[in-house]
């Protein structure tokens, strides 16, 4: 590695290291990390069982699909949240400044929050997926090494969304922070997490299948119904996912010029 | 050779020009004050040198580095401070610390911490977070992020402002005592005129976004008739615009 590379390495580090020393004198962070996709997995888990002691085999079925579903689509809201709410820390205790005057380039901002996303996600969903194979017997890992590109297309999706959501909190400050929570939920009818988009309006089909987490659950349906790998879903996603990273940081990029022309970096918490 | 070149430096919010047709040069070492009233555009001009603000015209060059095509080698070299922008609270002096030394690249992080530490009266307040310092201690710990990378030129906005005068002498004394051995650049923007007369060989004044008048502050106490740097302010400040030089 020369000796830029490890500068910028030192540079992304020392982001992540500030978010990582927030969590250690922080609990109630920690704890928040977990309790949503926590909670999450207990009510649809009991759902889910309920559903499966109906005793029809499709019934059982629909329930490990609905466990899957929630699992698989908490991967994509803690990626998008961990990297929005990452920066709004940031925000929050009007730290940018200091930030954005340090020889911190904005890529290595977001490889950053990027990072940090990863470990919110894991530190969030891992517990509940232990969770729904202590309590309801279902082991997501039974997928095999393919959900391995499940789990890396809905963090890649969850981290386009995020660009977007932060890109957008650059150039409209704090006014926009509400988006980090928000923002996923209104695709989640199209993501066709607990149905398939065959069932989603004609018109509507084709808007879904825009979206790289509509492929992911179909790919889904596929491995835990019939137990194929549609690898022409994983593709399409994966493909997806190039284009809404793009957009997503041609986005930030434009709105960070954008907030330096403006003067809106010198607003950014108001 | 200048540690900072202004060129025709102009910035403008639609018709509101903030910084209007300003230049000036800072020499290798010198300290240099920017004064001015509120809306005078001392802030504006110091976003701009700092590269949070694109200019609407004109040129920055900051330690030979053109702030537009090659900011970030001149943000790796300076550093700013400024009392209305805070340091995480929930993180103790060190961590805060620490963290800027990996964003600036400081080599031998823990021994740079202590000479800080030592040099700023901050050793017993390294593991206390920094929400819970006095604004006094706060200044402090801002003085010595904005040190960490033992910087070149140093932008600091209202360094001492709302700190007792015990304190606010402890600053300016060591802002003189490292400029002194390092050779540092320091812009400086304050309202305390006391402390511009005692730091700042040179003084640029701004009104309405425009540079007013500038020299040494004996030179500009004596131009105006005046017996302080204030009431040089305070005839620039209330003087009609055609009056002023």
């Amino acid at each position: 590695m020369n000796a830029a590379a490890r500068l910028s390495a030192r540079r992304i580090w020392g982001l992540m290291y500030r978010h990582l020393a927030l969590f250690r004198r922080s609990w109630p962070r920690l704890l928040e990390l977990a309790y949503w996709p926590t909670l999450q997995m207990c009510i649809w888990g009991f759902t889910a069982r309920y559903l499966a002691s109906r005793g029809s085999g499709t019934l059982a079925i629909a329930a490990g699909l609905l466990l899957g579903g929630v699992l698989l689509w908490e991967i994509t809201l803690r990626s998008q949240m961990g990297f929005a709410i990452s920066f709004l820390e940031e925000l929050w205790s009007r730290n940018l400044g200091h930030v954005f005057v340090s020889p911190l380039r904005p890529w290595e901002l977001v490889a950053a929050l990027i990072g940090m996303a990863a470990i919110r996600m894991a530190a969030g969903v891992l517990p509940a997926i232990l969770l729904a194979w202590a309590l309801y017997g279902f082991n997501l890992f039974a997928a095999g090494p393919v959900l391995v590109l499940f789990f890396a297309n809905l963090m890649l999706m969850g981290w386009a969304v995020a660009l977007g959501v932060v890109a957008l909190i650059l150039r409209h400050g704090a006014g926009a922070e509400a988006l980090a929570w928000s923002v996923l939920f209104g695709l989640a009818p199209l993501s066709a997490i607990y149905y398939p988009v065959a069932s989603l309006p004609g018109w509507l089909q084709p808007v879904a299948l825009l979206l790289p987490s509509a492929h992911v659950f179909e790919g889904m349906r596929a491995l835990l119904g019939p137990g194929v790998i549609a690898w022409r879903h994983l593709a399409a996603a994966a493909g997806l996912n190039l284009v809404w990273l793009a957009a997503g940081a041609a986005l930030f990029a434009a709105q960070f010029r954008a907030a330096r022309r403006s003067g809106a970096l010198l607003s950014i918490g108001e | 050779m200048d540690a900072v070149v202004v060129e025709h430096l102009t910035k403008s919010y639609g018709p509101t020009l903030a910084v209007d047709d300003v230049s000036f040069r800072i020499p290798t070492g010198a300290t240099i004050g920017l004064l001015g009233g509120n809306g005078a555009g001392k802030t504006t001009t110091i976003a701009m040198l700092l590269g949070l603000l694109l200019p609407t015209a004109g040129r920055i060059q900051v330690l030979g580095h053109d702030m537009a095509t090659d900011r970030f080698a001149a943000l790796a070299r300076m550093n700013f401070s400024s009392p209305y922008i805070s340091l995480p609270h929930r993180l103790s002096v060190a961590e805060n610390l620490r963290v800027y030394a990996h964003l600036y690249g400081v080599p031998r992080t823990q021994a740079r911490i202590a000479e800080l530490a030592d040099l700023l009266d901050l050793t017993t307040l390294l593991d206390r977070p920094a929400g819970q310092l006095s604004a006094g201690q706060k200044t402090r710990v801002a003085l010595a992020k904005s040190l960490i990378n033992r910087p070149e030129l140093l932008l600091l906005d209202e360094p001492t402002a709302s700190l007792d005068p015990d304190t606010g002498d402890f600053v300016r004394s060591l802002l003189e005592r490292y400029r002194a051995q390092s050779g540092c650049t320091i812009l400086l923007a304050s309202h305390n005129m006391a402390e511009v007369e005692r730091m700042c060989s040179d003084v640029v004044m701004l009104r309405a976004g425009r540079i007013v008048d500038r020299g040494a502050p004996a030179e500009l106490i004596s131009r105006y008739g005046r017996e302080d740097l204030e009431q040089v302010f305070l005839d620039i400040a209330r003087a009609p615009t055609e009056h002023v030089v």
